[in-house]
């Protein structure tokens, strides 16, 4: 074990791929001085320009290059910077990533890992904030991550470029600092669809990913005080999601909230609420509930960015009625 | 070759007219010298990047007949599995990447293909066609000035058929023209008549050799000229009286056949060029027609290895 960053935990993880499988490489604007948050400081000193290597600011080439040199037997990491500027690839990854295996039926591999950071980070504003998880899980095809630890960053990243599928994999920018203990072992590897139980409790499951499980852990903390013992748990991966974990625990607890920083409507909270709902439904001691952010773009001054966040003490109160 | 895309494409026309070929077809009818011209300068390792209007360079690349019948009929046989149909056929065995449903979406793929062979030391190429409608999309100035800056083995390939889909494109064009802007971007580019398959084999072989040795992408400039609507159902009745039939003197099969009779290749040789032709296509059409389709459950396959429907059950 060592004791890492979020970043640099991202960052060990693509060092040792880089190392293992000469087939791997990375793209993006910026990468040749560390990228825009520093997620590949000396990788380029290291592997060298063209496996470490800058791009035009051409979001479009870049995940379209990627495309191309996927199918062509390579396993390219593509750099974003934002979410939000992925947003000028959805063609290339959404009809060409997405669907080259299946329409050229089994033809095409396409190996790719697009690294698309999401989240509020203070005072950001309306296009660099956005997180847009569930726009990806409905797209068959795809994997999407959203890895909320550093020991998570590390074994997830490790999956998603060993995964032959193309994988959506959406750090948190508000996680870059957050430390913890990080496996060594170079093939520690995460799977997706396995989501990892934060803290165990009888009462209430609570379902949450990325940054936002941080908060409901601390909301948790908050309840146990109360005398309310909440299940909390990550799923670390949207598509696929692990849909046994959550309907085991929603079953022992007969109460279900999910909690996301997305916007509430359309976000992938529904999802899970409607499985449980179709599931347990008749079981359940209280009606599901989702929690996220109003359907408003993210503003630039802290109040009104905080107006969009889903807090701990929104999180403690909805438990609290829910336990009525 | 030009006998076998243009017979393969009236027989994928006859199929749309007998309610088998189901989708969408875009016939190439007309512009069959520019595939025929460039790929004969690329072996099975090269790869090709192609365009909803792609029969002409997938069979041209080395696809099947047959299998390409059977994709357009949506059969078991076919390329794909008969999944992808017209606007999808791929055959990675030869190379070809496949077809794209988006126009100028295959420009940034083919530069990616290009990226992926200089980082494994390979010395194959890539070609990449699109129309002229394409070169308005931005994936045409992301693609070029990519495979400029990092001297990728491209040749880029522009069929100037002066429709963009049922749109003159000269009244949706600033500037000069393709090969202009690809000069603009730093890729050198060479204009030539497309519907003389010998001037675009001759301009494709000084190109690709370029690409081969080493200088980076290159840009082809071929006009040409759809005999047909943008798709097998559209009339093309847009078009001013006489269009076509001032463009049949210039059709390349024509020329091609005027050249071999002057360098004194007999009618009757290149007549049975001809019939072979549509006969292969014939049968291919029988073959496919016979064929099932693929079952129900093929829905399922090859869309991912995890969390793929399979597994999940809906």
């Amino acid at each position: 074990m060592a004791r890492l960053s979020y970043l640099d935990a991202g960052r060990t993880a693509l060092a040792e791929e880089l190392a293992r499988d000469p087939l791997v490489w990375a793209i993006g604007e910026d990468l040749g001085r560390g990228g825009v948050f520093g997620q590949y400081r000396g990788l380029a000193e290291t592997f060298g320009p063209d496996r470490v290597s800058d791009a035009p600011i051409s979001e479009a080439a870049i995940l379209g290059a990627a495309v191309g040199a996927a199918m062509t037997g390579t396993r390219p990491v593509v750099e974003m910077r934002f979410s939000d500027f992925a947003l000028c690839a959805v063609d290339e990854l959404v009809n060409q990533a997405a669907k080259a295996r299946f329409m050229f039926g089994g033809q095409a591999r396409v190996p790719l890992v697009v690294r698309e950071p999401i989240g509020m980070w203070r005072s950001s504003a309306a296009q660099h904030s956005q997180s847009l998880e569930s726009w990806y899980a409905h797209i068959p095809g795809l994997v999407v991550a959203c890895p909320s630890t550093p020991a998570d960053n590390k074994g997830m990243l490790k999956a998603a470029i060993r995964c032959d599928d193309p994988v959506v994999y959406m750090e948190h920018k508000n996680l870059w600092a957050l430390e913890g203990e990080v496996p060594d072992d170079p093939d520690y590897l995460v799977p997706f669809g396995q989501a990892r139980v934060v803290r165990e409790g009888g009462d209430i499951t609570i379902v949450s990913w990325s940054a936002q499980v941080h908060v409901v852990a601390a909301a948790a903390e908050v309840l146990a005080g109360q005398g309310i013992e909440a299940e909390v748990i990550d799923l670390r991966s949207i598509w696929p999601w692990d849909k046994e974990r959550v309907l085991a625990g929603v079953a022992r607890t007969g109460r279900l909230l999910v909690v996301h920083e997305a916007v509430a409507v359309a976000g992938f909270g529904a999802e899970i609420a409607a499985t449980v709902a179709e599931r347990l439904g008749r079981d359940l001691k209280t009606p599901v509930r989702r929690l996220g952010a109003p359907r408003a773009p993210v503003g630039y001054a802290p109040p009104v960015e905080d107006a969009v966040r889903v807090s701990r003490d929104a999180v403690v109160a909805a438990v609290t009625e829910m336990m009525r | 070759m030009m006998h076998r895309i243009r017979a393969l494409e009236q027989v994928a026309l006859r199929g749309l007219d007998d309610k088998v070929v189901l989708g969408a077809i875009h016939p190439s009818i007309g512009q069959e010298a520019v595939p025929v011209g460039v790929m004969s300068h690329l072996s099975a390792d090269d790869l090709l990047l192609s365009t909803h209007r792609g029969h002409g360079h997938t069979l041209a690349k080395g696809a099947s007949a047959q299998a390409m019948m059977h994709e357009l009929l949506g059969r078991v046989g076919g390329n794909c599995g008969g999944k992808g149909g017209s606007m999808h056929i791929a055959d990675f065995e030869v190379g070809m990447l496949g077809a794209n449903g988006v126009v100028g979406a295959n420009i940034v793929i083919a530069a990616g293909a290009a990226h992926a062979i200089r980082l494994c030391g390979e010395d194959r190429i890539v070609a990449c066609f699109f129309g002229d409608g394409a070169i308005n999309r931005g994936p045409f100035l992301e693609g070029l000035n990519w495979a400029a800056v990092f001297r990728l083995p491209v040749l880029f390939v522009c069929e100037d058929n002066g429709y963009s889909a049922t749109t003159r494109t000269s009244t949706m064009t600033a500037g000069a023209g393709p090969a202009a802007r690809a000069r603009a971007i730093g890729v050198p580019a060479v204009e030539v008549d497309g519907n003389d398959v010998l001037a675009v084999d001759a301009a494709a072989a000084e190109l690709i050799g370029a690409i081969r040795s080493g200088g980076g992408p290159r840009f082809l400039h071929a006009r040409t000229y759809r005999m047909t609507g943008h798709t097998g159902a559209d009339p093309a009745t847009y078009r001013p009286a006489g269009e076509v039939e001032a463009q049949r003197a210039n059709d390349p099969i024509g020329r091609a056949r005027d050249m071999l009779l002057a360098a004194g290749v007999a009618a009757a040789e290149v007549d049975a060029v001809a019939a072979a032709a549509l006969a292969e296509m014939d049968a291919a059409y029988d073959s496919a027609r016979a064929a099932p389709y693929p079952p129900a459950a093929q829905a399922f396959v090859d869309v991912q290895d995890i969390g793929s429907p399979a597994v999940e059950a809906y």
